[in-house]
Parts: C-alpha cells; sequence; structure tokens
C-alpha cells in the first residue's frame, strides 16, 4: 500500500488542544468515586486490560516463562480472577512466549521497529516485524520515527506506519507515539491522527524507557483523538497507556476517562490495554482486600 | 479510500457496563439542631412573634430545621445590636485587631470545611464536589483576604483617608448561601463596619453555623448579627432609617424594588444582580475543551448561577461538531443526590424555582425552540431538572432575554466576530461571558467590545477573592472581591 491509497487529511494542520483545559478535566475526572460493587469490577476489569511486559536487555527465557505462568495464573488458588490480556516481549523471545502460553487465550506481543528508538532505516523495521510475526507474534508494538516527525517529514513517518501494518496484515498493530518526546499535546493529537489514518489498530503513549511515560492529560488527547476519528470513519481504534501506571487506584482512574470519554464500547481488552508490569500485582492486592476485607503484604503475590 | 461515515451508527454509549457505586459522603459528623433562632448581639435569641419557618432538603424534601421568622422588631434588635457595636467597640478598635477576628473566622472554618459543606449541600441542593471543592474553600479564601486589608486600607486608596460607613444591611440569595456571606460580611468587617445580615429563606442553615463559629472566633457581640426570614424582613432591613448601606445580591426584580426604596435617602447601596452571560465559541477553539467550558460554564450548579453562560454562540463552520460533543458529554452528567461524590448535578433548591424553569421550558418549547435533554434517571422525591439545551432559538425568544437560573441553554450560530459581538451585548445584562479561540489577538480584540463585567477566556466561572466581580446595565452595580469590593464599605475622604 503506498501513501496515495491512503486517505490522510492534511495532518499538517494543528487541531488546537488547550492545555490547562484538559488538566482541568482530567482532574474532573478523577474525582469520580469508585466504591464497592463497581470498585471490584473494575479492578477485574483493569487486570485482563493489562499487557504484562518485561523489555530489559537482561531478559531470558527463564525470566519470559515467568512472566507468562504469572500472565496465565495471576494469583494461585483463585478462579475468579482474570487472566491478563497479553505478555509483551521483544521479538527474540517471542517464540518462548509462544511455546509457554500454547492452549491459552492469552496474547503475544512483541515490539518492533527497533525499539525503543525506532533509529533504523525502514527495510531493517519491515525485516524485525516479519521476524516476530512468524516467530508467533499475533500483536506488534511498533515506534514511529519521532525525529522525523518532530521535522515536519509526517509523510515519512505515515507511510513506515502504513508500510509496517501492510506486512501485519491481519495481526494487531499497535502504534507508540512516544509521548514524552513528543512533549505537547497539540503534537499528541497530530500524531494520533496520522497513526490511526496510517492504519493502527491501537495507538500506544509510550515505550517505558522515556520520562514521562503515560500520563492522563496526553491519554484523555488520545482517547478524543480515536473519538473524533470513530465519528468520521466509523473504525474503533483502541488505546494503551503504557508506562508509569503502578497502582490500581490510578488504573481505575483510567477506566473512569475511558467510560466517560468514549464510552463503554472501549471497555474490554478489545480496545484499551495497560501496558505495565508491576501493576498488576497492586491490582491484586486490592482485588484480595476486597475479598477479604485484609491488605497482605507483598510477600504474599508473586512477583515474576 | 476510507469512506466518512455519517454518525447515525456511530453513537457513544455511556450507560450499558460498569456503572458507579453509589459514593455518599457521611453525614455522621454534622451537628444541625432542631431549631435556630436569631443571632442577635453575640446570642440565638427567639423572634420576637415567636414563628418559624422550615429549611427543607430540596432533594427529599425532607424538613432539615426550622427557623426563626424574623419582623420588624428583630430587624431593630438587630440593628441596634449593630449600631451599639459600632459605636462602643468596632470602631474604637485597632484595624489590626479588625483584622484578627476575621483571620480567625477564616481558620474555623477551614477546620470545618466538610461540615460546611455537607450541611450546604443538604440544604441548598448542590453536588458535594462543588461544595467542598469551590465554595467552602472560596469562603475561607475570601474571609483570609479580606482580613489581609483590614489594616492597609490607607495602601488601598494613597493619599484618601477611607472611614466606615457604620452599620450594613445585606440580604443574599440562596445559590451560593455561605459564599455570598463571605463575600458580604468579610469586606464589610476589614473596613470597620458592623452587619446585619439576611440569608435566603431557602438556604439559611450554613450562615447560623456560620453565627457558632462568629461565637467561637469571640467576635464582639452586635458586629455581625444574622437575621432569617423570607422578602418581608428584607424589606424592613432594607427600609430601617439606621442603616447606612445596603448590599444586594439577588433577581435584578427585586434589586430595583431596592433603588427604588432607597432612592432619595443618604444610604449607600451596591447591587449584584441577574445575567444571562455569552458564551463565543470560535471555529479555531481547543473544540474538546470549549465543549467541558460549555458544560462548566451552565451546568455548574445546577444552573442557578448569575454570571452562568446560559447563551451559547457558537461559529456556523463547527457548531454541528459542537452540539454532538455537547450532547454526548451531556450524557455522561449524573443527576441525583447532591451528597454522593459523583453526582454532577444537584437538586434544584426549590420548588418554585422548579416550577420557574419549567415554565421557561416550555415557553421555548411553545416558541419553537428544538429541545434536547439528557437521558438520565431522575430520583422519584425532591426537585430535579435535567440538563437541557434549545436550538433554533433566535434574540427574540423568551428563553434567550430572560434569565432561567437553572440547567438550560440556548444555542445560536453566528458567522463573525461582529454578529457574535452584536448578539452578546443585545440584552438587558451584562454580567459575565467567555470566550474560546486559540488566537490571542482574538481574545482581546472581542472581549473588550463585549459589555460585561467579567469576560474569562478558555474557562469559565473562575472565581478568586483577588478578582473584582459584578455587572454592568441591569446586572446591577458596585464590585465585590479585590481591592474594588472595599469601596462600596468606605467612605473615602
Amino acid at each position: 500500500m503506498s501513501l496515495s491509497d491512503l486517505s490522510i487529511p492534511d495532518i499538517t494542520k494543528t487541531v488546537p488542544v488547550d492545555q490547562i483545559g484538559v488538566e482541568e478535566r482530567v482532574a474532573r475526572l478523577s474525582s469520580r468515586s469508585i466504591k464497592k460493587g463497581s470498585k471490584v469490577e473494575a479492578l477485574k476489569l483493569a487486570l485482563n486490560m493489562v499487557d504484562l511486559t518485561t523489555l530489559e536487555g537482561m531478559d531470558s527465557p527463564g525470566k519470559v516463562r515467568q512472566l507468562c505462568n504469572k500472565a496465565k495464573r495471576p494469583f494461585e488458588g483463585h478462579n475468579d480472577i482474570p487472566s491478563v490480556a497479553a505478555v509483551c516481549v521483544y521479538p527474540s523471545m517471542v517464540s518462548i512466549a509462544k511455546e509457554s502460553l500454547r492452549g491459552t487465550d492469552i496474547h503475544i506481543a512483541s515490539v518492533a521497529t527497533s525499539f525503543p528508538s525506532g533509529m533504523a532505516p525502514l527495510q531493517a523495521k519491515i525485516d524485525e516485524v516479519s521476524y516476530a510475526i512468524n516467530e508467533g507474534a499475533d500483536e506488534i508494538d511498533m515506534v514511529i520515527s519521532r525525529g522525523k516527525f518532530l521535522s515536519g517529514e509526517y509523510s515519512y513517518v505515515a507511510e513506515e506506519i502504513a508500510q509496517i501494518k501492510d506486512i501485519c496484515g491481519d495481526i494487531h498493530l499497535k502504534v507508540i507515539l512516544e509521548t514524552g518526546e513528543l512533549q505537547t499535546l497539540d503534537n499528541v493529537r497530530k500524531a494520533s491522527e496520522l497513526a490511526m489514518h496510517a492504519g493502527a489498530d491501537f495507538i500506544k503513549t509510550s515505550t517505558g524507557k522515556v520520562t514521562p511515560a503515560a500520563t492522563m492529560p496526553v491519554t484523555l488527547v488520545m482517547l478524543e483523538a480515536i473519538r473524533d476519528y470513530y465519528f468520521k470513519y466509523g473504525r474503533k481504534v483502541g488505546m494503551k497507556p503504557a508506562g508509569g501506571i503502578r497502582d490500581a487506584k490510578t488504573a481505575i482512574k483510567y477506566l473512569v476517562m475511558v467510560k466517560e470519554t468514549l464510552g463503554t464500547g472501549w471497555l474490554s481488552n478489545e480496545y484499551f490495554r495497560f501496558g505495565a508490569s508491576s501493576l498488576a500485582n497492586d491490582l491484586l492486592m486490592q482485588i484480595i482486600k476486597q475479598q477479604t476485607g485484609d491488605y497482605q503484604s507483598g510477600d504474599y503475590f508473586s512477583i515474576d | 479510500m476510507i469512506e466518512e461515515k455519517k454518525t447515525s451508527k456511530t453513537r457513544l454509549d455511556f450507560q450499558t457496563k460498569w456503572e458507579y457505586s453509589p459514593a455518599p459522603e457521611s453525614t455522621d459528623h454534622i451537628q444541625l439542631k432542631d431549631q435556630y433562632n436569631l443571632f442577635i448581639n453575640g446570642k440565638f435569641v427567639e423572634p420576637e412573634e415567636g414563628r418559624y419557618f422550615d429549611s427543607i432538603n430540596p432533594a427529599s424534601e425532607d424538613k432539615l430545621a426550622s427557623v426563626a421568622m424574623a419582623t420588624e422588631a428583630d430587624v431593630n434588635k438587630a440593628v441596634k445590636a449593630a449600631r451599639d457595636a459600632y459605636n462602643k467597640i468596632w470602631s474604637k478598635i485597632t484595624a489590626k485587631d479588625r483584622g484578627k477576628y476575621i483571620f480567625r473566622i477564616a481558620r474555623l472554618i477551614q477546620e470545618r470545611a466538610r461540615e460546611f459543606a455537607v450541611i450546604e449541600s443538604l440544604d441548598g441542593g448542590k453536588p458535594i464536589r462543588e461544595s467542598r471543592d469551590v465554595d467552602i474553600p472560596l469562603v475561607a479564601a475570601h474571609f483570609f483576604y479580606y482580613a489581609g486589608w483590614a489594616d492597609k486600607l490607607k495602601y488601598a486608596f494613597p493619599g484618601r483617608d477611607p472611614k466606615p460607613l457604620g452599620v450594613a444591611g445585606q440580604i443574599i440569595p440562596w445559590n451560593f448561601p455561605l459564599l455570598m456571606a463571605a463575600w458580604k460580611i468579610a469586606p464589610a468587617l476589614a473596613t470597620g463596619n458592623t452587619v446585619v445580615i439576611k440569608p435566603a429563606e431557602t438556604t439559611p442553615l450554613t450562615a447560623l453555623k456560620l453565627a457558632e463559629i462568629i461565637q467561637e472566633a469571640d467576635l464582639p457581640p452586635g458586629v455581625v448579627n444574622i437575621i432569617t426570614g423570607a422578602g418581608k424582613t428584607g424589606e424592613a432591613l432594607v427600609k430601617h432609617a439606621d442603616v447606612n448601606k445596603i448590599a444586594f445580591t439577588g433577581s435584578t426584580e427585586v434589586g430595583k424594588i431596592i433603588q427604588k426604596t432607597l432612592a432619595g435617602t443618604d444610604k449607600k447601596y451596591s447591587l449584584e444582580l441577574g445575567g444571562k452571560g455569552a458564551n463565543i465559541i470560535f471555529e479555531d477553539a481547543a473544540i474538546d475543551q470549549a465543549v467541558e467550558g460549555i458544560i462548566n460554564a451552565i451546568f455548574f450548579n445546577q444552573g442557578h448561577v448569575c454570571c452562568a453562560g446560559s447563551r451559547l454562540f457558537v461559529q456556523e463552520s463547527v457548531a454541528e461538531e459542537v452540539i454532538a460533543k455537547l450532547k454526548d458529554r451531556m450524557g455522561t452528567l449524573i443527576v441525583g443526590d447532591p451528597l454522593d461524590k459523583n453526582t454532577d448535578i444537584g437538586a434544584i433548591n426549590s420548588k418554585a424555582q422548579l416550577d420557574k424553569i419549567n415554565e421557561l421550558i416550555e415557553s421555548g418549547i411553545n416558541e419553537g425552540g428544538e429541545i434536547f435533554q439528557s437521558g438520565c434517571d431522575l430520583p422519584a422525591h425532591g426537585y430535579w431538572c435535567r440538563p437541557t439545551l434549545f436550538q433554533e432559538v433566535s434574540q427574540s425568544h423568551r428563553i434567550v432575554q430572560e434569565e432561567i437560573f437553572g440547567p438550560v441553554l440556548t444555542i445560536q450560530t453566528f458567522r463573525t466576530p461582529d454578529e457574535a459581538i452584536t448578539k452578546a451585548n443585545n440584552t438587558p445584562y451584562g454580567l459575565s461571558g467567555g470566550i474560546w479561540t486559540d488566537k490571542g489577538s482574538k481574545i482581546f480584540n472581542t472581549g473588550s467590545k463585549i459589555r460585561a463585567g467579567v469576560m474569562w477566556s478558555n474557562t469559565f466561572n473562575k472565581f478568586d477573592a483577588t478578582s473584582p466581580f459584578g455587572g454592568y446595565k441591569e446586572s446591577g452595580m458596585g464590585r465585590e472581591g479585590g481591592l474594588h469590593g472595599l469601596l462600596p464599605y468606605l467612605e473615602l475622604k
């Protein structure tokens, strides 16, 4: 698919985003008080939306197998606790994850396209994505070329995404904007639109390697871009905030934001994911607290 | 090519999954008596004629307390107490000491903020989210701010000799009961006046709780007197010969009566009356944030806000998008129990007000307006109104001209800035307005041409003790808040 096949609007035009207004809206959404039954429901929903992630240079097959076990059975002995949505690993670990997760419906996401910087030629990125898919990945998390984006080469960035999506076919493509490097909300909005028009199935905030990673204002702007795209083209694009979401309380605030911006149609792991690792245990801790009334220490929850 | 799809199938659904459980604020910690007397000369005293009226919870129609009905005899007593306190104490003590008392009141309010917030929501129907996060913090801020001015009046008006007026009679409305009390009492005390204040008959309870704080703060008896009652009580206060100043916040109708009554007397007065604020959305605005601004402008405090942005003007090129988004956002507003922390819109303050709102909604429909209301559930008891907007209306419609004082928005479109300015100014009111654009120069070009006391840009309904507030034309005279708020209580020699 070439650029001329895509219906790309003039994304050089900035859709104004007012940062103070966004922050106020986020503050208001954050003041929702989620208690009792709705809290339990939210905790389980959030757990079921987690992409359990390990993206370290020191990852080994053993580490990835541990992670997969955690993904399948977040808390041994409790059947009413859902599994996570996916595990997210580097391409070289995909086959290990594939083997460990056989027989489950947990997805295998692989970062690709020279994650996290994306500083590689397009062909190298295409080869890496093909490799990850051949190894068994059914979701690809790619990064955009932020340098190109910031220098205004939007069509380069769009074409790159379109080409990767072409390789992916039915495989879900998540496009990481690395909002910490885009810096302004105007840029976040522009990059979100660009990624969706180029074929992204999900748009994702961050690699987790840059600070700040996911924030609520950035996520709200992306959700609003998804909503406007949906209104215009009728296609539902998913959202994945990643990095920096460590506790259940924050995760619930994100769910409130999704519910009140996009509605309940996005409240499943088909359209919303959390890219996180330590979040899973905090969610478990809160779920058990709701069930038993007691907080247990961190030592009662497996760290994998 | 991806085709643009029209939006009939692409509506958002906010209801069918994951409903929020009730999250009510506890009422265990509040203390309300069954009956409240008048606060005169530092003590709670029974009304001369022994009559009481009920203050009810508009969300449940249950009685909260019975409250004394002050008659002319009680007003006389209160004014005499205020006069004696002025002559013997308040005009004699140092300005620094005056400031000390006001600081004390501010701190005590902060300490009991939660109790005040809950009572404000019980008595007035406003959501706890607002009484907790807006009303009560602003009350404390107002007392703190004017406490600071008490001993610096000469710096406020260099080269002049500011003198207090004497006894100030103050009458306040039911929409921000305690906040309006603070707006009135704090500058009056700071400038060295004593006060007789009458809260609105539907919302007297937080003012009476404030009387307890005034006792606790050891304010000299008679410096602040709080008398409860209805229109007659207010009338007696306005007509009282020994009152030097009247400060009134309320309807334009009553404001005019007060102005007529005071004509030919030497009483000073300040009036903060109605409004029909224009909220102007230009095509280059940040649309999603502007939509949120429209929500805050009209649905804040059930629309019981004199400076509400009740007339929306949206540029034709973005009107369809703005209105579609506005309707979606209205679908997420939660109407119900004011004490629930998730409630966005609480109860309408009284049966009378609800009737008035409904009457105007009906007139809007009869005059050919196209109504849209959010589909939320309403509780079985109490006074409620769904968030409402009207399209297909014009300047000649009653709902565009009259202040509704409820959650009802009228929408008109415009094509050029001049058209927006002309329509925005085409009203007897002139209290507030808003402009939404990403372009700084447009804010100043447009904003300076709109005749309103307060103009907000890219925000709405923001208040600060340091900022003057007041109206043009039929929206009143005099300013409250900020340095300007000292003037109505001073004679500058």
